[in-house]
């Protein structure tokens, strides 16, 4: 019981840390959908991906990248931490999402389910 | 002291100037004003300028960025930072719908005004995980010191 109280109360925790939206470019082709997401200052291990259901949250927290005794002068980014999610539709795979972080950008590959790929009909004559 | 990068986290209008960047990305760009040098978030690496005792760092936030060619100059004090960026979406390709273009592409430059105690000729830069850190070592003439009493 009150495990399960502490791990509630992480979780409200866990929502009301600030974040940002990182930008994205989202498109598709006839294999599925690829999302790009800029998440600079992330590195690999600090890099969450969930799906829930149809949901797909990305979330990224920024690596303290400051030395000791580092004192603010000027900040632009002030929210450590990235946090997007999207809803997905039926006809992607979830189990066979392609994840890839370089440079700060996060490249998810989300394919389409087999049946719902476009086939070409051939058309038999006679 | 550090005038020319004086836009201090303390500073009010810099609050108010921050607040209304955050309601311009929750709600959208709104119909009031804004500064005619201005541009769409994204666009610009974001930076964040920090310093210690014996440097000045500069983090630039430029993610998706060749490191060979990115640019970075030191220039009577003024250091100026500028690279390309390649989309990710693929062009012309008729089969690609494209949803959400977000990341800004393009050339840039920044340039940041250093603060008069740095010297050039110590200046260091890397890329890792798409942040830019350039860092800067002050004089050691700037450095505190402790001074002997006779």
């Amino acid at each position: 019981m009150s495990d399960n109280k502490q791990v509630a109360r992480t979780g409200i925790e866990q929502d009301q840390q600030r974040a940002v939206l990182p930008a994205v470019d989202v498109f598709e082709d006839a294999g599925g959908i690829t999302l790009l997401a800029d998440m600079p200052g992330v590195p690999k291990d600090q890099l969450e991906l969930k799906i829930e259901g149809d949901s797909l949250l990305i979330e990224g927290g920024v690596q303290a990248l400051t030395p000791e005794g580092l004192e603010a002068i000027y900040a632009e980014v002030r929210v450590p931490r990235y946090r997007r999610s999207f809803t997905l539709s039926r006809e992607l795979d979830t189990a066979r999402i392609e994840a890839n972080l370089k440079d700060g950008v996060l490249t998810l590959r989300i394919p389409k389910q087999a049946h719902a790929q476009p086939r070409r009909i051939a058309v038999t004559s006679g | 002291m550090y005038e020319s990068i004086l836009n201090h986290p303390n500073n009010l209008f810099g609050q108010f100037e921050r607040l209304r960047r955050e309601l311009d990305d929750v709600f959208g760009v709104s119909g009031l004003a804004s500064s005619i040098r201005s541009v769409a978030p994204g666009t610009v690496p974001a930076v964040n300028v920090g310093r210690t005792p014996t440097s000045v760092e500069i983090y630039a936030f430029a993610p998706g960025l060749d490191a060979s060619k990115v640019e970075v100059t030191l220039d009577r004090g003024v250091l100026r930072i500028s690279g390309e960026r390649a989309s990710g979406i693929p062009a012309n390709d008729p089969k690609v719908h494209v949803y959400t273009r977000e990341c800004g592409t393009g050339s840039f430059t920044r340039a940041i005004s250093l603060p008069d105690d740095v010297d050039p000729g110590q200046v260091n830069a890397s890329y890792r995980d798409g942040v830019l850190r350039v860092s800067v070592a002050r004089r050691e003439s700037a450095q505190p010191k402790r001074i002997t009493v006779q």
